[in-house]
């Protein structure tokens, strides 16, 4: 039986590899990106084979992006990581030692080649009027956003609110806490991706206002139509990076350095860039931004730099024991 | 139908008057259609709502096909493993004494008392990167975990106990005197067990077998810890009905979903037909022991 099962395995082995292609890259992402990577895939391998006569070949794997970060640690062998916030690469270097450190430096704009930001989505019409952030602490409304202790949306949504609140005339971060607790106490299901947030707004109709990326609003409208709701963009939101990284330690061991680093770099690319600005995520490229200006309306922005970087805003709001814990206890508290 | 149960006397025990039989009733029917049966119905009504060409497409699309393969694989795999492994073990607890007997009824059972998460995470920790082999395992460049084997050993684990549960009880009341019998006739080991022992058990071990291969197909959770989400390599169907609903793709998802949901029905059918197989059997047995007298 046994050895029935293993020639099955080498058989198996033999079928799954596909058709001997000169390179295969395993890019480990997050949920949302898989849109974007669908169609950017082909046109990389296009030009990739056109340039260096090679053929590439692209492997994905998605899931939330801490988790995924959690599975390169633990040996999920990546060819590049394409994260949604640079702690998860970071969790990768300091703990699994694949990335080197400094990977930030090694593609331009902090190795973030597009970037999103936090917007509201709502019903159709607006019917409970929201405009601003400020709106979504009134009685009666429901939010709907993912956990901010599993999910970097969700982070980037707290600290956009954070954020606004301190920046407000008179605004401090005593009076940012208190407006994060009541926006919290707004929210009726806390869910642990993205992804699943969406879900829960369009199929399952639950909640006023989504908050979400704006790229993931696009996917929303392509989903479930653009009837159905509406997007609010408002006063002031975060900058969402979107950094990517070579895995070095896994590059190296595979020989794939040269075509994991041109699938990165070619993000910058032009037509890459275009691709990204299709896929509703802000390009970096001049050129390309000006000409989908139309889709990216201006909103006045500030990044997690104001907190002190991602390590410092992940230890004082995320960490266990954390504001956001504290938040989360008395929201239960109610 | 009705005549049949005007015909059986009512049971003494049956105390309770007409209506009060005909509401307890209905209220379980009633459970029994709001919890079961619907959900069961709109997997396939979602899977099919926008026709069968679409239904069709969506299983054999790449993905899905690669899916399906990893997941008979992996049960083609598991499932023999565990029939071989739940085999020796029932025998050995139920037909021998030893020591340290009590801890391997324990050790059988906690597979099912673990949570799958856990019994994932135990083999990362065991065969990951920054796990106790993960290193050796890398220097070798063997794959474990994020590929075929690590999936195949989390299946292990979890439908560990199926087989030998089902025939611990079994073979106990089963007793060993048939099998001293036919050692006394002199008999050896092996065809004890396959002229003897076997043909006692082997309605029991089908209905093991079957519950062990529909948990192997439609385990979640531990294999979703050491898969790695791979499209098209490490996704099984379970993982890839997960990642089509996440992309919007009811159509698929419920289709993927539809295929466990019938492999489910199927499992269940197979289950009755084998409980109704091992009774029946049992009856004739006593007749022909009764008619022997």
């Amino acid at each position: 039986m046994i050895k029935r099962a293993s020639t099955l395995l080498v058989a198996f082995a033999l079928v799954a590899q596909p058709a001997f292609a000169d390179v295969t890259l395993l890019n480990v992402s997050y949920d949302v990106m898989r849109d974007f990577y669908k169609d950017y895939n082909p046109v990389f391998t296009k030009y990739y084979e056109a340039k260096f006569k090679d053929k590439v070949t692209l492997q994905q794997s998605h899931g939330g992006s801490s988790k995924q970060a959690r599975s390169v640690i633990d040996g999920l062998e990546a060819d590049v990581v394409t994260m949604n916030q640079s702690l998860d690469i970071d969790a990768i270097v300091e703990k699994g030692k694949q990335v080197n450190p400094g990977w930030e430096k090694e593609l331009p704009n902090e190795a973030s080649p597009f970037s999103s930001l936090q917007v509201l989505i709502v019903r159709k019409a607006n019917p409970k009027g929201i405009r601003d952030w400020n709106d979504l602490t009134k009685p009666g409304v429901q939010i709907i956003v993912p956990n901010p202790k599993t999910s970097g949306n969700g982070r980037y949504t707290y600290l956009a609110a954070w954020g606004y609140a301190a920046k407000l005339p008179g605004g401090n971060d005593a009076k940012a806490r208190d407006f994060v607790t009541a926006l919290f106490k707004n929210v009726p299901v806390l869910d642990s991706g993205g992804r699943a947030a969406t879900t829960t707004f369009m199929q399952r109709q639950i909640g006023d206002v989504l908050i979400t990326f704006e790229n993931e609003a696009e996917m929303i409208a392509r989903e479930f139509g653009r009837g159905g709701f509406e997007v609010v963009y408002p006063s002031i939101s975060i900058d969402a990076d979107l950094p990517v990284a070579v895995v070095d330690k896994v590059v190296d061991k595979k020989g794939t350095r040269k075509a994991a680093e041109e699938y990165l770099k070619y993000l910058w690319s032009a037509e890459g860039q275009t691709v990204a600005a299709q896929n509703y995520l802000r390009p970096r490229d001049a050129a390309v931004a000006s000409r989908f200006a139309k889709q990216f309306p201006a909103v006045k922005l500030f990044t997690v730099a104001d907190f002190g970087g991602w390590a410092k805003a992940q230890k004082t709001h995320f960490d266990d024991g954390g504001i956001y814990d504290q938040i989360a206890a008395k929201v239960a508290g109610k | 139908m009705a005549g049949a149960i005007n015909n059986t006397p009512r049971s003494v025990v049956t105390t309770e008057s007409r209506p009060v039989r005909y509401l307890l009733t209905g209220l379980a029917l009633l459970f029994v259609g709001l919890f079961l049966v619907i959900p069961l119905l709109s997997v396939f009504v979602e899977a099919l709502r926008q026709g069968w060409k679409l239904y069709l497409a969506a299983l054999v699309e790449p993905d899905a096909l690669s899916a399906i393969k990893l997941t008979l694989l992996v049960a083609v795999i598991s499932v023999p493993l565990n029939l071989v492994f739940g085999v020796a073990a029932a025998w050995a607890i139920a037909k021998f004494e030893f020591r340290g007997k009590s801890l391997l009824i324990t050790l059988i059972d906690l597979p099912f008392s673990v949570s799958p998460v856990v019994a994932g995470l135990i083999y990362v920790l065991l065969f990951g990167a920054q796990g106790w082999w993960g290193p050796w395992l890398s220097d070798n460049d063997v794959k474990v975990i994020f590929a075929v084997p690590g999936i195949v050993l989390a299946t292990v684990f979890v439908t560990f106990p199926f087989v030998a549960r089902e025939l611990i009880p079994l073979m106990e009341a089963q007793g060993s005197d048939e099998e001293q019998a036919a050692m006394v006739l002199g008999a050896s080991g092996w065809q004890t067990f396959w002229r003897v022992t076997l043909p006692n058990i082997k309605w029991g071990l089908l209905y093991g077998v079957i519950l062990a291969n529909a948990r192997a197909m439609g385990e979640f959770g531990a294999v979703s810890v050491v898969s790695g989400h791979i499209r098209g390599l490490t996704n099984t169907v379970p993982l890839h009905v997960e990642i089509l609903y996440n992309e919007y793709n009811f159509v698929g998802a419920f289709a993927c979903a539809s295929i466990l949901a019938l492999l489910a029905l199927v499992t269940l059918a197979a289950k009755s037909y084998v409980e109704w197989r091992s009774a029946r059997l049992a009856l004739e047995d006593q007749r022909n022991a009764l008619n022997d007298q």
